[in-house]
């Protein structure tokens, strides 16, 4: 019997795919299990795995095109069966999709290839992974009920649909975090980040403003990954109450060490920043109010640092999770972190190597970045923004001395750290970043 | 223009109609001698006589048949009921009779007949004498329903129903035959049955309320203005036939609604005007209906239980507040 092949949910946070290869032409024969395509979800290319015996009959979505999740992308059949009616009705799809994505996601979950929990590597790890991110793969929404659903009065949603506003995007104010008229006009009202030409300049009025005309522009459609890091950025900045503290930190000491280790050993490769994640490593522990998050009704402290780092690729940035890293050595950390950065460029990291992070540090030093401020990614509690290490002069014993200096600014959500404990938390990660030999006893 | 009670209102509409048709007679209960219970039908005996004002024994569905007879070889009958909880006895006439003759005579007869008198609540009359039937008469086709709030929708409506060619239910309210209101002098004044009202306008919250929770709703409505809330007040009028599109026009203006009604809740006319505007409005919904309903128990005979029974100010104010999310 012929079956459709649906575009399946390969990522927690994925609402379409594109399809960067197939792995069978039209005419190939597929048996169950076996590489069908590769798909560019938001974060990775995945493989999909045929879910049926057959024929790959007809190709519906070709490479390089996208399709939203439960979308029928291909038909597998027997060689000569009689496929008319699948493809008509897969043409008619799209108003269908909702319902089939639900069938969908159980699907996926029979896949061997794509385990949903990380590997059993101690049971503490994976008991701290799981619940930041939610059984059903959702990140937490705005406004949710306890259910996870959206709810929205009709008005809302139909006003938010013709203003082309994200309703995942907002905090509703009515009865049970219903979003509400009011909550739209407020959306509606706020500036947008960067308002989309309606129009193409018009030719201007002959001999009027004759250098007034708009400078030329192109319009690139966005890539899967941009489309979701505007998606989860608005949902931080905007909903989650941000405050910012920064302190500058002499870095010798850590350059020293660093210098020191790879002189044993050079295959560790140690970096400045592999320190300072250990280091923050260390304070989460030591500051589980921080290690947290907000959870609408509760606030959630994780048993383990699971410390998410940022990773520029192309078109784009991951934050690839090193788990429970308090409970990691600096080389183990080293090691961890290259091989997930590696992974994270060439787009390889599974779903579960990149979600669920409690606190997480991007580094903009090698950019010479002096200092800046880092956008939170909910629902963790906060994020360290690193910036370049340089030489500066510094007064030290009433003396001018040129010391290694690094300014680093921390993010908190208000929701769950407060002003003075963040800045505890900053004070001892910058008292062990200065003595980092604390960091081996 | 002058300033009358309801009950002057209804009783000008009835001379009027007796003066200008031959064909219109009353009957009831104590209609003739006595001018009528609630003194509706005061001076019309003396006026047109005993053959076009008539006394009845207390036969509720025998004068009702009586009435529809009389509607179809000719004559505009106007049948009161002391009140309209008697109406229940004849109900055989009205729906089984009056309703289908239309239909069931293939359209040879039509039924001009007017069936009024007072319903709803009246003062510590209790359970059996205390009940808004609007609900039952409105379920059928081939009625129409009308149900005014003031002194000239009662005479301009009135005045409609004993013209218009199929039976009508017209149901005044016992409170409030007392109420004054301006009524055009205009012997030619009607009102069409079918166009609703807009009692005041407003921005926020409609309220669609009738008979009774008209004054109610539109006091309501004085308190919101001062808390900063604009309420929009439309009464239908009529039930059947119901102008829906003013009241959804209404809506989706204001985008919220509160339905008030002395009625109990289940089956009401409240339900159905509800249910109507979530078919034809629901995109303009910003919260759910909310319908404030007399209470779900047979009218209570003590003072203060028939006062917590009826809908009141504060529960409408609560309710546009609740509807209009400021609590």
């Amino acid at each position: 019997m012929a079956t459709k092949v649906i575009m399946p949910k390969l990522s927690p946070t994925m609402e379409e795919g594109q399809i960067s290869r197939w792995l069978k032409k039209e005419g190939d024969k597929v048996s169950m299990g076996e590489p069908l395509a590769e798909i560019d979800t938001d974060k990775a290319t995945m493989e999909m795995q045929a879910l049926a015996n057959g024929v790959l009959r007809k190709i519906l979505i070709n490479e390089g095109q996208s399709a939203p999740l439960g979308q029928t992308i291909a038909v597998i059949g027997e060689p000569n069966e009689d496929i008319a009616s699948l493809v008509s009705e897969a043409a008619a799809a799209p108003k269908k999709q909702e319902q089939e994505q639900e069938q969908e996601q159980q699907q996926v979950q029979e896949q061997p290839a794509a385990p949903p929990q990380p590997q059993p590597q101690a049971k503490a790890a994976a008991a701290s992974a799981q619940p930041s991110s939610r059984v059903d793969g959702r990140q937490p929404q705005a406004a949710t009920a306890d259910s996870g659903r959206l709810i929205v009065s009709p008005l809302a949603a139909r006003m938010a649909a013709e203003a082309g506003i994200d309703l995942r995007s907002l905090q509703g104010s009515g009865p049970g975090g219903r979003i509400i008229k009011k909550d739209i006009e407020a959306a509606i009202s706020q500036p947008k980040a960067a308002p989309a030409p309606q129009t193409f300049p018009r030719a201007v009025e002959p001999g009027r403003f004759p250098q007034a005309a708009a400078s030329g522009y192109r319009d690139e459609p966005s890539s899967e990954i941009r489309k979701v890091i505007a998606k989860r950025l608005v949902t931080s900045l905007g909903p989650v109450p941000h405050f910012f503290l920064t302190t500058e930190i002499e870095m010798d000491r850590a350059a020293e060490m660093r210098k020191g280790i790879n002189a044993l050993d050079p295959d560790l490769k140690i970096s400045i920043n592999d320190i300072i994640i250990a280091d923050v490593a260390e304070e989460l522990t030591q500051y589980p109010e921080v290690n947290a998050s907000f959870q609408e009704k509760s606030i959630r402290y994780y048993e383990h640092a699971d410390v998410g780092v940022a990773v520029a690729i192309e078109d784009g940035l991951i934050t690839p999770v090193v788990r429970s890293a308090d409970q990691k050595s600096l080389s183990e950390i080293a090691a961890e972190v290259r091989e997930l950065a590696e992974r994270a460029r060439s787009r390889r990291l599974k779903p579960e190597e990149y979600t669920g992070a409690s606190f997480s540090i991007s580094n903009l030093g090698m950019f010479g970045i002096d200092e800046f401020t880092a956008v939170i990614n909910p629902p963790e509690g906060a994020i360290l923004a690193v910036g370049a290490m340089s030489a500066k002069p510094v007064v030290r014993d009433n003396e001018i001395v040129i010391r290694q200096m690094m300014r680093v600014t921390m993010s908190c959500d208000h929701r769950v750290i407060d002003g003075a404990t963040g800045a505890r938390f900053l004070q001892t990660f910058k008292k062990i970043l200065e003595n980092p030999l604390y960091l081996v006893v | 223009m002058s300033t009358i009670t309801i009950r002057e209102a209804l009783n000008q509409a009835l001379r009027e109609e007796l003066a200008r048709d031959e064909t219109v007679f009353l009957m009831g209960e104590e209609v003739a001698e006595y001018d009528g219970a609630y003194k509706v039908t005061k001076g019309l005996l003396k006026e047109f006589g005993p053959k076009r004002v008539i006394d009845t024994p207390i036969t509720e569905l025998g004068f009702s048949g009586l009435g529809v007879g009389a509607a179809m070889v000719g004559l505009r009958p106007v049948v009161e009921f002391m009140t309209f909880n008697f109406s229940i006895l004849a109900t055989d006439q009205i729906i089984n009779s009056a309703a289908k003759m239309l239909y069931m005579s293939g359209g040879q007869f039509n039924i001009p007949i007017v069936f009024r008198g007072p319903g709803g609540s009246a003062f510590q009359v209790s359970s059996q004498h205390s009940q808004a039937l609007e609900s039952w008469y409105a379920y059928f086709p081939g009625i129409k329903v009308v149900m005014p709030s003031t002194a000239a929708d009662a005479k301009g409506l009135l005045k409609s129903s004993i013209r218009d060619d199929d039976p009508v239910v017209f149901i005044e309210q016992e409170r409030m035959y007392g109420n004054k209101g301006e009524v055009p002098d205009d012997p030619d004044f009607t009102i069409p049955l079918g166009v609703a009202d807009v009692k005041r306008e407003g921005t926020d919250v409609t309220i669609v309320a009738r008979s009774l929770m008209v004054p109610v709703a539109l006091k309501a409505a004085e308190q919101l203005e001062q808390q900063g809330v604009s309420c929009e007040v439309v009464d239908p009028r009529t039930i059947r036939p119901l102008d829906i599109d003013t009241i959804v026009a209404s809506v989706k203006k204001t985008n919220r609604v509160v339905v008030a009604e002395e009625s109990h809740p289940i089956c009401s006319v409240g339900a159905e005007i509800a249910t109507q505007i979530m078919e034809r409005a629901f995109d303009y919904l910003d919260a759910p209906v909310k319908r404030i309903s007399g209470a779900d128990v047979p009218m209570p005979y003590a003072k203060n239980l028939e006062q917590l029974a009826i809908p009141d100010v504060n529960r409408i104010v609560a309710a546009v507040r609740e509807v209009a999310y400021l609590d």
